[in-house]
């Protein structure tokens, strides 16, 4: 088996407070992973809002809230385990973060020893 | 009293009662390398009693009379140890027991001792079967035999399990003695474990003797109050177990029938629930929900909550996302396919057949009797198929039996259309 890390972004920050149906949602994709055994990690929430998000850049350059160069923002990540990114993939597409804007990449985790 | 007769009656029960505290007392009055003179002590004090008892009949204070003993006999011990040491091995050092000038059966020494003893015994390193078995023999005054039954298991097996058990105790650096913070902190996730385990014993377990699946439950409880009466001990933790244990006990006698076979929870005759069971539940349910920490047993009484709970629109709702909670703690196959259930429930049996057939655990009886479950309404012959699988894989005759009456109907039903 691989790991694989899910990154989830979305557009607009007004989603990322979701609704109790939307939480809901979502907690029984994650729910549907774990209970395949598959879920490595289950990630962490990252906060967007002003005072909890900055981004460091060159020359002592510090602005507020996430890194906006693209137009989206990382909103949180989990680790699963898949025999291919294919499959990784397939986990994904089931989350219900597409029906507000949001997308996912996948990326396979090299493991340092 | 003085009654003759009564102490037929009596004595097994005062044996469970007091043997555990006796053994406890003396273990930790002799340390735990020597827990078998503990052992020995306590059950010669009823021998002693069964055989006095008989023809004397039973004294005034049955307990006190037996600790007086316990305690006499402890003093000849040390008697004939110290001749013995004295006069025949005083070349060697007389030394590992250590003696103390007394002791007593106090309430207070009772209960230090007995929660003492909890925590010798969920030693992380015995195996969980051994520490249960270690736990029924040492904590609860089951006899070897008692303990086979419960666990279908021959008694020498047990007898072996329970020597390596004692051994690995007896080299534990453990001190009975003096419980301090960190050993209970560093312990007490095991103890919990252990007692939990313990009480699923008793609730899911092979055997159909309903009086000795109902007496592990019962045992669970009373060792898990006894961690509630400690301030140490008593944790949100302990709470949430003690509230999960209340509120699955609460359904005990509905969720069998006289011959044993399981009733399924929707056909349950819920006058049959012990209403005071589940407000102790409610109120240990209560009392785990200070502090922060949700741990698995919290989750599970939350679920064991919604499920005494009579009616609630979105029941099945809050049982799935407690469910979706604690598989992300731990991963079992059981807890995954209740899960799919609790789906089920919420979403219909179509969606969650798609849930169902991504966990893949075709090895497993419940698998299949879950699939069998969801496609009765859909694909009769579906459910027929998975229902057939689960009688193969099934070990229990009362469920291959529960599982034919499901085929039997599915079959009928078919026909009918």
């Amino acid at each position: 088996m691989k790991e694989f890390a899910l990154i989830f972004r979305l557009k607009d920050i007004t989603d990322f407070k979701p609704s109790p149906e939307q939480m809901q949602e979502r907690m029984n994709w994650l729910g549907s992973i774990a209970a395949q055994n598959k879920l490595v990690d289950k990630g962490n929430t990252l906060l967007p809002v002003p005072g909890s998000a900055k981004t460091v850049k060159p020359d002592n350059v510090v602005t507020d809230g996430p890194y906006t160069e693209i137009k989206e923002f990382i909103s949180g990540y989990i680790v699963v385990k898949a025999e291919t990114i294919d499959e990784a993939v397939e986990m994904a597409q089931e989350n219900p973060i597409f029906k507000i804007g949001g997308n996912i990449e996948v990326r396979e985790v090299m493991k340092r020893d | 009293m003085g009654n003759k007769q009564l102490h037929k009656e009596l004595l097994p029960h005062l044996f469970r009662q007091e043997y555990a505290k006796m053994t406890a007392v003396l273990c930790r009055h002799f340390g735990l390398k020597h827990i078998e003179i503990a052992e020995d002590i306590a059950s010669d004090t009823f021998l002693k009693a069964s055989e006095n008892w008989a023809i004397n009949g039973v004294p005034d204070h049955p307990t006190a009379w037996l600790y007086t003993v316990a305690k006499n006999k402890t003093k000849d011990y040390f008697k004939h140890i110290s001749v013995f040491e004295t006069k025949i091995k005083d070349v060697l050092k007389p030394k590992e027991l250590e003696k103390e000038k007394d002791f007593e059966f106090s309430n207070q020494n009772i209960a230090d001792s007995q929660l003492a003893m909890i925590f010798a015994v969920c030693n992380p390193a015995n195996s969980t079967e051994s520490q249960i078995a270690l736990a029924l023999k040492v904590l609860c005054g089951f006899s070897v035999e008692e303990i086979a039954n419960a666990f279908l298991s021959k008694t020498e097996t047990i007898k072996k399990r329970l020597l390596r058990a004692r051994n690995n105790l007896c080299n534990d650096n453990f001190k009975i003695k003096s419980l301090s913070e960190t050993e209970i902190k560093s312990r007490s996730d095991t103890v919990l474990r252990t007692l939990y385990l313990l009480f699923n014993e008793g609730y899911f377990s092979k055997t159909n003797n309903q009086l000795i699946r109902k007496e592990l439950c019962s045992e669970a409880v009373r060792l898990t109050l006894i961690l509630t009466e400690n301030p140490l001990t008593n944790t949100p933790q302990t709470n949430a177990l003690l509230a999960l244990m209340c509120f699955q006990s609460s359904r005990l006698e509905a969720r069998t029938n006289d011959k044993g076979e399981t009733i399924l929870f929707d056909e349950q005759d819920k006058n049959l629930w012990d209403k005071s069971l589940i407000e102790k539940g409610n109120y240990y349910l209560v009392n785990a929900c200070t502090g922060n920490d949700i741990s698995k047993f919290h989750l599970e009484a939350g679920i064991a909550y919604w499920h005494t709970t009579p009616v609630d629109k979105n029941k099945w709702q809050h049982i799935l996302q407690l469910y979706n909670q604690l598989i992300q703690i731990e991963y079992s196959p059981v807890i995954a396919l209740n899960r799919t259930f609790a789906f089920a429930k919420v979403y219909g049996c179509e969606k969650a057949i798609i849930e169902a057939e991504k966990l893949n655990l075709t090895e497993s009886n419940y698998y299949h009797k879950l699939l069998g479950y969801l496609y009765a309404e859909l694909v009769i012959d579906k459910a027929i198929d998975h229902y057939e699988q689960a009688i193969q894989l099934t070990k229990s005759k009362t469920e291959k039996q529960t599982i034919k009456r499901e085929i039997e109907q599915l079959k009928a039903k078919g026909n009918m259309q």
